[in-house]
C-alpha cells in the first residue's frame, strides 16, 4: 500500500510517528535540561559529598602513601619515612592553609586532631632536616598516638563510607564496623523518632479528615463547595503563617492557655506545656497536613456512587455493616493516596519541628539543616539527606503503583 | 445521606447530629487558627494574645500600629521587596518551560515517558530540606550561592511541577478532532496552536501560574540555604522574626498574606468554574 | 498575552535594580540590639563621613563560616566586613577564609600614641581578628518569684539547686558553658574543668548533672528567648547575653537582676573575608580603621551594655545615650562583676566541638 507521495504507508507512518517523537521531545527538552541543570545535578552533587574524602589524599599525598606500610596493629608509632613525608606534605599545606581544613576533616572522626594539627602548622617552618620522628613527638603528643595514626590511615583514600557510618550511628575503629557506645548513638533514634511522629501525624490526618471528606462528599454540591473552601484556604495559607498562628495559640502566655485560665479550669501558675515538645509539633503539623488527606480522600469518595450503600441498606444492613463492608473497602485507594502523600511531606518537615518542636519534637531535618549551617560537617549532613531521600522515594515508589504520579490533583 | 430521611430511627438522628456536630469542630480546627491571627493583628498592645481591653470591644485595645511598623520598618520593607522581585522571575521561568513541556508531554507519542515524568515531577517530592541542602553545596561551586538568579532557578524548578500538573490536567481533556478541524480549515500548526489549544489551556497555565507563584512567595527552606541578606524574603523575615523577638508585626503580615491567599483561592475557584463551563461546550 | 507583558516588565525591573550597586557595602552582623548599637556608633558616622557609601546590614553572622565558606569556594565573596566571635575568627584564619590584618598599619593607634597591638593587648587572638567587645554570657533571674522566700541567687551552683530555688530555668541548647558549669558545681575545681572535660567520663558527668535540673530547663537557641522569657515570667532564671540582659532590666525595666557568678568571657570582633578585590579590600579597611579606633569603641557602649575591647576605650566609656545612666558597672569586666569568670576555651572546643556536642545532643533528645 502506497501513500499518497508514493512511499510505502508504512515507511510514511513510522516517519510520522518519528517525526511526532521528536516534536514532543523537542517540546519538552527545555524544561528537562533546566531541571537537571537546577534540580537534579545538585542532588547528585550532594550524593558525592557524602562520600568523597579527596581532601585528606590530595593535602596529604606523601603521608598517605608512606602509611601503606604501616600496620596498625603492631602497636608501634609509625617509622621516620612516614614523619618525614609528614613533613613534607605540612610544610606544603601550611603554606597554602590546607592543613586545617584536612584537621577538621580528621577531627570529625578522631578529635584532638585539629589542635594537633593547627598547633603542629605553627611549629613545622622550624623543622630541622632529618629526624623528623623525634621532632614531632617533641612537637606533641598526639604524634605518638596509635589512634590518630589509624585515623589518617583509615582516611586516606579518596572515597569514604565514614559518613554514611556515623549517619547510622556506626564508625570503623580498624576491626570492622560496629555501632557506637550508647550515649553516643544519635542518628537512628532521630530516624526513629521522625518516622514514628510521621506516621502519628499521618494518622491523626486520616482521622480528623475521613469524616470531613465524606461529609464534602456526600452533601450537595453547592454546600460543599462552600464548606470546600474552609479546606482550601489553609492549603493556601503561608506555612509560616500557620504555623506562628500555633505560636500564638499554643505558648504559655497563648490564647488556649489565657482562655483556660480565665475559665478557671487552670490554674495561673500550671499553665499547659503544648509547645517545644511533641505534642506541639503534632498539633501544628496535622493541621498543616490535614488538607494533603482531604483533597486525595475527597476525590476518590466523589467516585463512590450512593446507591450501593443503599442497596446494602435495604438488603438489611444495619448503617455501620453498610459503611464497614460496602462504602469503606471502595474508599480505600483514597486512604492511600492520601496517607503516603501526608507521609512523604511530613518525613521532610523542617520549619514547623525547628519553630515548634523544642528538644524532643524536633526531626531528622533539623539535624541536617544543622550540620550544613552550624557544626559544617557537611559530608554528614549530606549522608542524611541520601538517608532520608532515599526512604522518600521507596514512598514515592509505591504513591506512583497505587496512585499514578499522573493523577495527582491539585485544588 | 445527603439529607435525614423522615423514617430515621432515634439513634440515627442523634448519631446524624453527632456527626455533624464533630464534622463542625474539625472545620474550625481547620480555620480558627488562620482567623485567630487577624484580630490580634490590630491589638494596641505588644502581646501575642487577647488584652482586656480588646476582650471587652474597648476601640482603644485596638491600633493599626503594627500594620505602621510593617510599612515602615525598613526590614519588613526589604523583605516584600525581595519577595516580589523573586516570586514573579522565578514564576515567568516555570510558567513557560512548564507549559511547552506539558505540551510536549500529553501528545500521544513521547519516548521514555516514566522516566521524564519522574524527573520533572521530583522537585515536588523530595523534601525540602534536601532540595536545600543539594542546591546550596552545588549552587556554591558554581557560584550562585547568594545571588538574587540563584534563589530564582531554584524557585522556578521547585514550581514546575505544579505547572506540569495543572496544564496536562487541562490537556487531557482536550478534544484532538478541534486541532485537526482547524487544520481541515487551513491553518498552520502555530495558527492552531494560538487559536485552538492556547484559549482552552490558559485556564490551566494561569492556576499553574498561581501555584509556582505561591510556590516560591512561601518558600522558605531553600531561600534560607541559598539567599544572603539581599534575598531575604517575607517568610524568611517571618522565620527570623519567629526565632528571635516575636513580635506582633508578624502577625499583621500575616493578616496581609491570608488576604493575599483569599485572592489567589477564588481566583482559581473561578478560573476552574470557567474551564469546567468551557470543556462542557466541547462537541464530544 | 496580557500577562507575558506584565511578567516582562517585571523581570527587565527585576534586572536594572540588581545592575545598580556601585559603592555598596555588605557588612554582616547578628541582628537586634546589637546590629542597632553598631548602627550608631560605626555605621551612620561613617556614612556621614563617606557620603557614596552605602552599607547593607545582613544579620548572618551566626551562619558566618559555613556562607564563607560556601562563597570561597564559588570564587564569589559577595561580604565585605563580618562580624564574628572569636572561635568562628580562627576557624575562619585557619581555613584561609578571612584576610590576616596588621595591627601597625592597618589599625588606629590609641589617642596617646600606644600601637593598636597594645592597646588590644592579649585579645587579639588570631591575626585575622580586630576584637571589637568582649561580652559575657551569664545569668538573669526574676526577683519577684514568691517560692525563693526572699532569697536570691548569687552563687551559679543556685542554677542548679531546685530546692532553694524552684521555677523553669533557659539554657543555651549547646554544651558550650553549660558543661564547664555543670562541672564546676559538681565540685571539679575551675583549673581542672578542661581536663575533666576531655575525658568520656567527664562528660557523662557533666550531663548527669545537667540531667539533675532537666526536667526544668527549657532551652533557647536565640539570644532573646531567654530576655524574652523571663519578662513574661515563663522562667524564673536563664542564661544568655549580657547585653540582652541590660535591655531588658535597664531598657524595659522588667524585675530582672543579674547573676554574674562565673559569667563565661568571650569576644566579637570584625574579620574581612579573604580574596576581596582591591577596590573592596580598601574600602573594608577604611571601615575597620575607623569602626575600630578607641572612640568608636567606647561610643558603641553608649547603646548597649558590652565592654569595648581597647584599654584605651575604657575610661571613656560614660552614660548610656537614651536612658542617661552610667555603663562602668553594667560591663562584665567591671571589678565587681568580675570576682569569678571563665574565658572561653577556643583550643578545646576547636576540638572537642563536634564530638561533645553530639553527646549532649544524643542525651537531649532521649
Amino acid at each position: 500500500m502506497l501513500a499518497a507521495d508514493g512511499t510505502p504507508l508504512k515507511a510514511s507512518l513510522a516517519r510520522a510517528l518519528r517525526r511526532q517523537k521528536l516534536r514532543a521531545l523537542m517540546l519538552i527538552a527545555p524544561l528537562l535540561l533546566f531541571v537537571v541543570l537546577t534540580f537534579i545535578a545538585p542532588i547528585v552533587d550532594m550524593l558525592w559529598r557524602s562520600i568523597e574524602n579527596q581532601l585528606v589524599p590530595e593535602t596529604l599525598p606523601r603521608t598517605v602513601e608512606a602509611l601503606k606500610d604501616w600496620n596498625p596493629k603492631s602497636g608501634e608509632v609509625p617509622g621516620e619515612a612516614v614523619f618525614a613525608a609528614l613533613a613534607a606534605d605540612l610544610q606544603i599545606a601550611v603554606k597554602a592553609k590546607t592543613h586545617t581544613r584536612v584537621a577538621s576533616r580528621l577531627n570529625y572522626e578522631q578529635p584532638g586532631i585539629a589542635s594537633l594539627f593547627r598547633q603542629s602548622g605553627r611549629k613545622v617552618k622550624r623543622l630541622e632536616e632529618g629526624n623528623y620522628r623525634e621532632q614531632f613527638l617533641d612537637m606533641h603528643d598526639g604524634w605518638g598516638s596509635i589512634a590518630v595514626w589509624s585515623t589518617i590511615k583509615r582516611f586516606s583514600g579518596d572515597y569514604t563510607a565514614g559518613y554514611f557510618l556515623n549517619a547510622v550511628d556506626m564508625e570503623n575503629t580498624g576491626d570492622g564496623a560496629q555501632f557506637k557506645s550508647e550515649d553516643q548513638q544519635i542518628y537512628l533514634f532521630l530516624f526513629g523518632r521522625t518516622f514514628l511522629l510521621s506516621v502519628t501525624i499521618t494518622f491523626t490526618c486520616l482521622l480528623l479528615g475521613y469524616p470531613l471528606a465524606w461529609l464534602l462528599a456526600t452533601l450537595p454540591v453547592r454546600t460543599s463547595n462552600l464548606l470546600m473552601i474552609l479546606v482550601l484556604l489553609p492549603f493556601w495559607t503561608s506555612l509560616l503563617v500557620r504555623t506562628s498562628a500555633w505560636i500564638v495559640l499554643l505558648q504559655q502566655e497563648g490564647v488556649i492557655n489565657d482562655t483556660l485560665v480565665t475559665i478557671g479550669i487552670l490554674d495561673d501558675n500550671n499553665r499547659l506545656q503544648m509547645m517545644f515538645n511533641q505534642t506541639g509539633t503534632i498539633i501544628a503539623m496535622t493541621h498543616i497536613l490535614l488538607p494533603f488527606m482531604i483533597l486525595p480522600l475527597y476525590s476518590v469518595m466523589k467516585t463512590i456512587p450512593p446507591s450501593y450503600v443503599r442497596a446494602a441498606k435495604s438488603l438489611g444492613a444495619t448503617d455501620w455493616t453498610a459503611f464497614w463492608r460496602v462504602y469503606f473497602p471502595q474508599s480505600v485507594p483514597g486512604i492511600g493516596a492520601g496517607a503516603i502523600l501526608v507521609f512523604i511531606v511530613a518525613i521532610g518537615y523542617y520549619i514547623t519541628p525547628e519553630l515548634v518542636g523544642g528538644t524532643d519534637g524536633i526531626f531528622i531535618s533539623n539535624r541536617i539543616a544543622y550540620h550544613i549551617s552550624s557544626s559544617l560537617n557537611w559530608g554528614l549532613g549530606a549522608a542524611l539527606g541520601v538517608i532520608l531521600l532515599g526512604v522518600v522515594l521507596i514512598f514515592y515508589w509505591t504513591y506512583d503503583k497505587i496512585v499514578g504520579i499522573d493523577n495527582v490533583k491539585l485544588g | 445521606m445527603a439529607g435525614l430521611p423522615p423514617y430515621a430511627s432515634t439513634g440515627q438522628r442523634v448519631w446524624y447530629y453527632t456527626f455533624r456536630f464533630i464534622c463542625a469542630l474539625l472545620f474550625l480546627f481547620l480555620i480558627i487558627p488562620i482567623l485567630v491571627i487577624i484580630p490580634l493583628s490590630f491589638n494596641a498592645e505588644d502581646f501575642f494574645t487577647f488584652t482586656k481591653k480588646m476582650l471587652a470591644l474597648d476601640p482603644e485595645g485596638y491600633s493599626l500600629k503594627h500594620y505602621r511598623d510593617f510599612l515602615t520598618n525598613t526590614d519588613w520593607q526589604n523583605a516584600l521587596y525581595n519577595s516580589v522581585r523573586i516570586a514573579p522571575m522565578a514564576t515567568l521561568l516555570s510558567v513557560s518551560f512548564g507549559t511547552l513541556a506539558a505540551i510536549g508531554l500529553s501528545q500521544s507519542h513521547v519516548p521514555f515517558r516514566g522516566v521524564i515524568m519522574a524527573i520533572l515531577i521530583s522537585p515536588m517530592i523530595v523534601p525540602l530540606i534536601i532540595s536545600a541542602a543539594g542546591m546550596y553545596f552545588f549552587y556554591s561551586r558554581i557560584g550562585l550561592q547568594g545571588t538574587y538568579w540563584g534563589v530564582v532557578l531554584a524557585h522556578a524548578a521547585l514550581g514546575t511541577p505544579f505547572v506540569i500538573i495543572t496544564v496536562t490536567a487541562t490537556l487531557v481533556g482536550f478534544d484532538k478532532s478541534l486541532v485537526r478541524a482547524a487544520a481541515n480549515l487551513g491553518a498552520d500548526p502555530v495558527r492552531t496552536f494560538f487559536k485552538v489549544q492556547m484559549p482552552l489551556i490558559v485556564p490551566g497555565v494561569i492556576s499553574g501560574a498561581l501555584f509556582a507563584f505561591i510556590t516560591s512567595f512561601d518558600e522558605v527552606v531553600v531561600v534560607l540555604f541559598l539567599g544572603s541578606a539581599s534575598q531575604k524574603t517575607l517568610p524568611w523575615q517571618m522565620f527570623t522574626g519567629l526565632r528571635e523577638q516575636i513580635s506582633p508585626t508578624i502577625l499583621a503580615v500575616a493578616t496581609i498574606l491570608v488576604t493575599i491567599s483569599i485572592l489567589l483561592l477564588t481566583t482559581l475557584e473561578y478560573l476552574r468554574r470557567r474551564s469546567e463551563r468551557l470543556r462542557g461546550m466541547t462537541p464530544q | 498575552m496580557k500577562l507575558t507583558k506584565l511578567f516582562l516588565g517585571a523581570a527587565t525591573a527585576a534586572l536594572c535594580v540588581s545592575a545598580v550597586q556601585a559603592q555598596e557595602m555588605t557588612i554582616v552582623s547578628w541582628g537586634g540590639a546589637y546590629s542597632k548599637s553598631q548602627l550608631r556608633a560605626y555605621h551612620e558616622p561613617y556614612m556621614a563621613k563617606n557620603a557614596g557609601v552605602s552599607i547593607i546590614n545582613d544579620e548572618s553572622a551566626a551562619e558566618a563560616v559555613a556562607k564563607l565558606r560556601a562563597m570561597a569556594e564559588a570564587g564569589n565573596t559577595t561580604w565585605d566586613v563580618v562580624d564574628v566571635v572569636a572561635s568562628d575568627a580562627i576557624r575562619l584564619c585557619d581555613e584561609g577564609l578571612a584576610m590576616e590584618i596588621d595591627p601597625e598599619t592597618q589599625l588606629a593607634p590609641a589617642p596617646d600614641g600606644t600601637s593598636a597591638a597594645d592597646d588590644f593587648g592579649d585579645l587579639m587572638v588570631s591575626e585575622c581578628f580586630i576584637p571589637q567587645i568582649v561580652y559575657s554570657t551569664t545569668f538573669g533571674y526574676r526577683s519577684d518569684v514568691a517560692e525563693w522566700g526572699g532569697k536570691e541567687p548569687d552563687d551559679i551552683c543556685d542554677v542548679f539547686d531546685l530546692e532553694a530555688f524552684p521555677g523553669k530555668r533557659s539554657l543555651e541548647k549547646r554544651p558550650i558553658n553549660n558543661v564547664e558549669w555543670a562541672l564546676l558545681c559538681d565540685g571539679v575545681a575551675p583549673d581542672d574543668v578542661y581536663s575533666v572535660l576531655e575525658t568520656p567520663e567527664g562528660v557523662d558527668r557533666a550531663l548527669a548533672k545537667l540531667g539533675t535540673i532537666r526536667d526544668s530547663v527549657i532551652w533557647w537557641s536565640a539570644g532573646a528567648e531567654t530576655p524574652q522569657r523571663l519578662a513574661d515570667g515563663e522562667i524564673v532564671m536563664g542564661s544568655t547575653y549580657n547585653g540582652r540582659l541590660f535591655s531588658v532590666i535597664e531598657e524595659q525595666k522588667q524585675p530582672v537582676k543579674m547573676l554574674w557568678d562565673w559569667q563565661v568571657f568571650d569576644l566579637d570582633g570584625w574579620i574581612i573575608p579573604a580574596g576581596l578585590s582591591d577596590e573592596r579590600k580598601a574600602r573594608a579597611l577604611d571601615y575597620i580603621y575607623f569602626a575600630t579606633d578607641t572612640q568608636r569603641l567606647a561610643d558603641q557602649a553608649k547603646y548597649i551594655s558590652y565592654g569595648p575591647a581597647r584599654a584605651s576605650s575604657a575610661p571613656l566609656v560614660g552614660k548610656h545615650a537614651d536612658l542617661g545612666i552610667d555603663m562602668a558597672p553594667h560591663m562584665p569586666t567591671d571589678p565587681d562583676n568580675a570576682k569569678n569568670t571563665l574565658l572561653y576555651n577556643y583550643e578545646f572546643w576547636a576540638d572537642y566541638r563536634d564530638d561533645i556536642d553530639a553527646k549532649f545532643q544524643a542525651w537531649l533528645a532521649k
